[in-house]
């Protein structure tokens, strides 16, 4: 859903939040960095010549860069990320992609149907051959609730650059495992914390939570204290594992 | 011995990884066995010595040769990254000297600096002169203790009490640092909060003087010891192409010949401004692992010798709030743990907790590898394999 990667809605209120509500959007939060706290706090920081030059958060003209110190939520924007591969890929492939760099690390917003080809041309073309990540984040307001991220690293041009695209609850996503066979365990991992399903894994199944458990952990409705009393109690032969 | 050497190379060269679609483990395929015997599906772990913690091996046999292996894993996951979630910025920074409970040190340093990047601030110089410090005397710690339970692992007793003994004199330099031996919490974000203890230096000064004989000793017991030559030689290779297209990291990766540390390749803390070696090998098989490992430990005690030298003056705490509220965005940081490429990837919504807090755990990865470095082998080189990797279960399943 590359526009709504690129139309940030208006900035949602104040609002302290418990971490296990979290905000209501990932890349759409981060272009609007200055929400939290009024723009008047934060102009009062020595503004750095950060200033985007293409502001990426149009709603925000005084959004101040890069602040000295980082007591107020202000902070940095991300700013477009321009190089010969990001045009090359962006004529090819338009709207779907999105290329961002925030605090110097690059990273692209790609459309979920471009995902295995943009990866496989990383890999390729631009000699992305070590997959260091792959992980999810979990955005339970939004409508395309996880991020799925991978970190990649090029040995022969030392550069890193993150791959992150947006997927819905249920939704599946081409497994990575053929482009780089490190994938395997980590998004054994991934579907075990987040039940994302991986299409054409070798062997997608639990990795750190036992077999039979139902849940996965680190979905934002996955309480702390949250267990599965029943696997618990079969297996355990405990009331509880607290 | 030289049978298996051969078959082993003639299995290496078989297995190259293809990038198209590799299954780990089909306890359903059966291979053509010895004399057309049965093959033996046995459990290894997670209640055994050797495993290094709670690692269960799932070995399919032919007589005694492995033709697969599975890991199971789990078994002390504590869930750190919900933890994370749950707690702020500064509470959760103990959580992470848990992970790699041998190597505490790094895992906080690593942390620490992801989370003053996301903060947009630096450590001091004497702050990240102290870090280097203590980060590189864990190295040699975390070897020692890899040195002695693998030499163990392997029927050498005697390195294992040499390297828990001294081992000790390190220890006690963190102790007197910070009050703790192995779970230190020694960094905060944004610095260090204790100042060095008088007579800091001269404890470090004491301790390479001491130590740089003490690797000769390690040394003069295996280097050329004929049972270990022949235990470590050819078992467990990898080569580098494999060992890249699985993410291995670390002395692993380095011994199959990839020039490759992230003190180098991304400097961060203050390792721009230390001379010191990459070492690597060239057969990537468990001996050059050996002999990697071992000259890191010496690059160590070099790094270790100019900062301590060099230590500026200075404070030792950043321009850091009280409350740490990074602003929303994300960050990736990792550093060169002991075991590879130790990765902190932390989503801020601009609260004083993290929104989500990624550890990319150097042993889970690199123990990956384990299959392919095992296939053809026999099953007592199976326990060499696990231990040449230097995995930590706590790290491994978090």
């Amino acid at each position: 859903m590359a526009e709504e990667v690129k139309t940030p809605a208006p900035p949602p209120p104040p609002q302290p939040q418990p971490a296990n509500t979290g905000p209501s959007g990932g890349p759409e939060d981060e272009k609007k960095p200055t929400a939290e706290k009024p723009a008047a706090a934060a102009s009062a920081e020595p503004a750095k010549p950060a200033e985007p030059a293409k502001p990426a958060a149009p709603t925000k003209p005084a959004a101040p860069a890069k602040p000295t110190t980082p007591a107020k939520p202000a902070g940095p924007v991300p700013l477009p990320w321009t190089s010969p591969m990001v045009e090359k890929y962006k004529s090819q492939y338009g709207s779907g992609l999105d290329a961002l760099t925030y605090l110097g690390q690059n990273y692209l917003a790609v459309d979920r149907s471009l995902i295995p080809d943009i990866l496989r041309l990383l890999r390729d073309e631009q000699q992305f051959d070590y997959c260091v990540d792959v992980t999810a984040v979990h955005y339970p307001k939004r409508e395309k609730q996880f991020d799925v991220v991978w970190i990649l690293y090029s040995f022969p041009r030392n550069e890193r650059v993150r791959v992150k695209t947006q997927i819905a609850d249920g939704a599946s996503i081409p497994s990575s495992v053929s482009i780089w066979p490190t994938a395997n365990w980590l998004e054994r991992e991934v579907y075990d914390m987040f039940g994302i399903q991986f299409d054409g894994h070798p062997d997608l199944k639990r990795i750190l939570l036992p077999d039979g458990w139902k849940g996965h952990p680190l979905r934002k409705d996955y309480g702390i204290l949250q267990q599965d009393k029943e696997w618990v109690q079969i297996n355990l032969g405990i009331e509880s594992g607290q | 011995m030289s049978e298996r050497a051969n078959d082993q190379t003639n299995d290496a060269s078989n297995r190259a990884l293809s990038s198209t679609d590799r299954s780990y483990l089909d306890l359903e395929t059966s291979d053509k066995t010895y004399l057309d015997s049965n093959e033996l599906v046995i459990n290894m772990g997670p209640q055994h010595p050797a495993t290094h913690g709670v690692l269960r091996v799932i070995l399919k046999l032919d007589g005694e040769r492995v033709l697969g292996t599975e890991c199971v894993i789990g078994y002390l996951h504590r869930g750190v990254e919900k933890i994370a979630e749950n707690r702020t910025y500064t509470m959760f920074n103990p959580y992470v000297d848990r992970m790699d409970y041998c190597a505490a040190v790094s895992n906080g340093l690593g942390y620490c600096e992801a989370v003053e990047k996301l903060l947009n601030v630096e450590a001091p110089a004497r702050a990240k002169y102290i870090r280097v410090i203590l980060t590189e005397l864990q190295r040699i710690a975390s070897h020692q203790l890899w040195l002695g339970t693998h030499a163990l692992d392997i029927g050498a007793m005697t390195p294992l009490f040499y390297t828990f003994r001294d081992r000790e004199e390190i220890l006690k330099i963190f102790e007197k640092y910070c009050g703790a031996r192995l779970t230190t919490h020694a960094f905060r974000i944004g610095g260090c909060q204790y100042e060095t203890y008088a007579g800091f230096e001269k404890d470090v000064k004491n301790f390479l003087a001491f130590f740089a004989p003490k690797i000769d000793e390690y040394e003069a017991l295996l280097t050329t010891n004929r049972i270990w030559l022949e235990r470590t030689r050819n078992v467990g290779v990898i080569s580098a192409a494999d060992a890249i297209a699985l993410g291995v990291t670390g002395p692993v990766l380095r011994a199959s010949g990839v020039q490759w540390d992230l003190r180098k390749a991304q400097p961060y803390a203050a390792y721009s401004e230390f001379d010191f070696e990459i070492p690597v090998g060239t057969n990537g098989d468990t001996y050059d692992r050996y002999l990697v490992r071992m000259e890191e430990m010496r690059q160590s005690m070099r790094i270790v010798e100019q900062a301590v030298n060099a230590i500026p003056e200075g404070p030792i705490m950043g321009k850091v709030p009280k409350v740490i509220k990074p602003p929303v965005g994300e960050i990736y940081h990792s550093i060169e743990a002991p075991k590879g490429e130790l990765g902190y990837f932390i989503v801020s919504d601009g609260s004083t907790q993290p929104y989500r807090l990624r550890v990319r755990p150097p042993s889970f990865v690199n123990l990956q590898a384990l299959d392919i470095m095992v296939r053809g082998l026999l099953v007592a080189d199976v326990v060499a394999v696990i231990g040449t990797i230097d995995i930590v279960l706590g790290e491994v399943d978090r």
